[in-house]
């Protein structure tokens, strides 16, 4: 895809720079009436090939052998291909399609057609270099990589808004002006995909925007199955394609802007339908095997959750958080009745997980009084230092180097499972008409832990509390200045998450068995650990909720799937960060209240001018 | 003795290096006045000592005749001690509305908070029309204003301004000032820190002329403003 970059864009000639506003044309020389027929229909006849046979054999995991029934990666072509000849046919202005592309129809082609080209393709090399050599590919598999082909050619020669050519100095040397046709062409190949944000839709009825929120959760949860749920590598890489440039194409279309401004609209039914649609994840899993990877999740997101209180919303660095999610395991699998806990007590749950939440905020005070005093790097250093003091404490204290309390390296193991009111976690259970197994049954209670963190991070970040910790992030001299006290502001926000973080440790430690200091590391290939916390909030987005269980679900599918990145995974992990960081640092799904405040009438000149007056 | 703030002897200090060597001045209610000097005088560092940002080496600070010395910054604005810090120090991300809220932080009468801060859009119309735009957005003029309703949010008896014309355009500063002129004539007491001599004392009512630390001359606005050494040192004439 990358070789497009250099496709000839209309190259400025620095010496005439009052050449005319330049030319809407696409970044492929084709007339627009081409690009256009050639993506539609490159789309529509990837969507043909998905029924055709790809290989011969079915030693290709799928089975794309079969004539008329798409199967594995083909399935994801053919959900691309549709989109591609949506999105081309709403752009030829369609009745009834319009309403699919309220942003830029032709950027949201373009991308669809990317998406599409890079599933099908990666497809089809999958193959040959599985099997062998492109031998491997029956006819329907050549067909694909040419229809994708055909349709992404079609789709970069639709025209767009060029950006005003900077003229060159015409005194640089070799290197400069090189630098500079590059960045002229990064630009020109940026605006290609760009898209105004749309305008403001009509506000539809109550009912029917809620509707739309059904209609988007249930896809949410779709999507989500089918990823967790893809059970080979190949097939989850085409599914990342698909996923991604799927958002993206939706995102230029518009659409995405049109349903958080619906979903804005609707918080407590939005907040109801994903908590609905997750506590429906469970029923549609045969076995207990991918509930198993959902309760993981859940733990993770919860806890980069309560991360993003002190990270997002406080703007404190702290690089030791999974401590207190150790010392909530720890406190609730002391008095969970396991054998191996020096205290032979059995708490119930209720007790336990508020002992947990308890013991981790007076952990969070006694770890943030001394050090919130510290601002920005010094506190990161020391809060790193807090984290592992925790883990080394807790290994020590086995008996021999200190008291007996945590077994030392071995944990404490055998945690019985949970019974609240005579239902056991451990069983399986039937629940409407579905077997409801282990992990979902700890799914389903640790779902209602993630929802007392989402709303204690709702209701923190609208109160007072929450403006003030942003006040203390943006401008802490500022902040003093209004009145607002920083320390104990800052110690609120420290110890708030050290307890949410407490809770779910409390849970983790019941559907993990057994806790061990190891779970509890800065950097560990498992997450949670503290870097993996933080990559999950910085990587979503700081300062929303969605952002951390996006970040977390990400960062925990991708190593759970991808068995072959084994040890490079952390190394994946740096590269993908950087890569995030230079180019969307806001995370992937930015602050919306924040993006709005940023966007709204911007160009205002002429109220400008009248202040002069 | 029932001046609004009373500052005696006042010393300040970097490490070793006095910033303040012992000044004392009054401002009464009702008051406009003016410290003026040129840059590293001290102005700025006297300001926030008052404010509880820097801890004083000696002297006494009395606001309504309580020591401020041992008051920690976020509590002198409950006391009714505003201050406007120089560079404005607005929160660039937030709206507008939000940032004259965060004024208010300390309040907790509702309606009382929604008539203020209509009051700071009547005074600066541009930030009602604003209201809902990040602040970081606005000119360096109309975020002195926002500044300015920001720190009037919170009801102060004494306003503290820190070289609010500082960075401005001719014709905003004028306005700055003009806005100045019109809280004075409402009855608000300000305490203002400024470069420009002449705009200051013309409505100062009460001046004093900062030098490397020290007061070196003090009157009113008036007598300063024509006073020989004055005009030389700092109205460019000679």
């Amino acid at each position: 895809m990358t070789t497009h970059t250099t496709a000839p864009g209309t190259p400025e000639t620095p010496d005439t720079p009052d050449s005319n506003a330049p030319a809407a044309t696409g970044l492929i020389g084709l007339p627009a009436t081409v690009g256009r027929a050639l993506a539609t229909g490159g789309g529509a006849l990837a969507v043909v090939s998905a029924f055709l046979a790809w290989t011969w054999t079915a030693e290709f995991p799928g089975d794309l052998t079969v004539y008329g029934y798409p199967g594995g990666l083909q399935v994801l072509v053919l959900i691309g291909g549709l989109f591609t000849t949506l999105f081309g046919l709403a752009s030829y202005g369609v009745k009834g399609l319009k309403v699919l592309t309220p942003g830029n129809a032709d950027s949201a082609l373009k991308l669809a057609a990317l998406g599409t080209f890079a599933t099908a393709w990666y497809t089809v090399i999958a193959i040959s270099a599985k099997l062998g050599g492109v031998v491997n590919l029956e006819p329907g598999g050549y067909l694909v990589a040419l229809a994708t082909l055909v349709a992404l050619l079609g789709a970069l020669a639709l025209p767009f808004q060029r950006p005003e050519p900077d003229p060159a100095d015409p005194d640089d040397t070799g290197w400069e002006a090189f630098r500079h046709r590059a960045r002229q062409k990064r630009a020109n190949f940026k605006a290609a995909f760009a898209a105004e944000p749309p305008a403001p839709g009509r506000t539809l009825p109550a009912w029917a925007e809620i509707l739309v929120i059904t209609g988007v959760m249930a896809l949410g949860l779709l999507v989500f199955t089918y990823g967790i749920g893809t059970e080979y590598d190949e097939l989850f890489i085409g599914f990342l394609l698909t996923a991604g440039f799927g958002f993206a194409a939706l995102a230029k279309a518009g659409l995405v802007a049109r349903i958080s401004a619906i979903t804005t609209r609707h918080r407590t039914v939005t907040m109801t339908g994903a908590f609905v649609a997750a506590a429906a994840f469970p029923f549609t899993q045969s076995d207990d095997q991918y509930a198993t990877i959902g309760v993981y999740i859940l733990i993770f997101a919860t806890v980069a959750l309560g991360l993003n209180i002190v990270v997002g919303l406080a703007g404190l660095l702290d690089l030791g958080y999974v401590a207190f999610l150790g010392v909530g395991a720890y406190t609730a699998a002391l008095v969970s009745g396991s054998p191996s806990s020096p205290l032979h007590v059995h708490w119930p749950f209720w007790a336990s997980a508020l002992l947990g939440a308890v013991v981790a905020m007076i952990f969070g005070v006694l770890i943030g009084a001394p050090t919130l005093r510290l601002r920005g790097d010094y506190l990161a250093i020391v809060t790193l230092g807090f984290g592992e003091i925790f883990r080394i404490t807790v290994l020590n204290m086995d008996g021999t180097s200190g008291p007996d309390v945590t077994n030392g390296s071995n944990g404490i193991s055998s945690i019985p499972n949970l019974n609240i009111l005579g239902f056991d976690f451990g069983q399986e259970h039937q629940l409407l008409g579905t077997t409801i197994g282990r992990f979902a049954n700890y799914f389903l209670l640790m779902l209602l832990i993630t929802l007392v963190v989402v709303v204690v991070f709702r209701r923190s970040s609208d109160s007072r509390i929450g403006r003030a910790w942003i006040a203390i992030r943006e401008d802490e001299t500022a902040a003093l200045a209004m009145g607002i006290n920083g320390f104990r502001v800052k110690l609120i926000a420290f110890a708030l998450g050290a307890c949410l973080a407490g809770l779910a440790g409390s849970v983790q430690a019941h559907v993990t068995y057994t806790v061990t200091p190891e779970q509890y590391q800065f950097a560990h290939v498992v997450p949670p650990n503290s870097a993996f916390l933080l990559a999950a909030v910085v990587l979503g987005g700081m300062g929303t909720i969605s952002g951390p269980l996006v970040g977390a679900s990400l960062l925990y599918l991708i190593p759970a799937k991808l068995q072959f990145l084994g040890d490079y995974q952390l190394f994946a992990f740096g590269v993908a960060l950087v890569l995030l960081m230079r180019f969307r640092p806001e995370g992937l799904i930015p602050n919306r209240r924040r993006q709005l405040e940023f966007h709204e009438d911007t160009a205002a000149p002429a109220v400008l001018s009248k202040a002069g007056a | 003795m029932t001046a609004l703030l009373e500052v005696e002897d006042l010393r300040v200090a970097y490490g070793k290096i006095e910033a303040v060597k012992g000044i004392s001045f009054k401002v009464e209610a009702g008051q406009v006045v003016t410290l003026i000097g040129t840059n590293g005088a001290g102005k700025t560092t006297t300001l926030r000592t008052l404010s509880g940002l820097l801890k004083p080496v000696g002297g006494q600070i009395r606001f309504n005749g309580r020591s401020l010395k041992k008051v920690p910054a976020h509590q002198v604005v409950s006391l009714g001690l505003a201050h406007s810090p120089e560079g404005r120090h607005i929160f660039p991300r937030m709206t507008i509305e939000d940032n004259l809220r965060l004024g208010a932080f300390l309040r907790n009468d509702k309606p009382g908070i929604e008539k203020d801060i209509q009051r700071a859009y009547d005074l600066f119309p541009i930030l009602g029309e604003r209201r809902k735009q990040a602040a970081g957005t606005l000119s360096g003029g109309e975020q002195q204003m926002l500044a300015m309703g920001r720190a009037l949010m919170s009801q102060p008896q004494l306003l503290m301004l820190d070289e609010p014309s500082m960075g401005l355009s001719p014709i905003m500063m004028q306005k700055i000032m003009a806005t100045i002129a019109e809280l004075k004539a409402s009855g608000t007491t300000i305490l203002l820190v400024e470069q420009n001599a002449q705009a200051a004392l013309s409505l100062a009512d009460q001046g004093h002329v900062m030098e490397v630390g020290s007061i070196v001359l003090s009157g009113t606005g008036r007598d300063l403003l024509t006073d020989e050494s004055v005009r030389k040192a700092y109205l460019g004439e000679d």
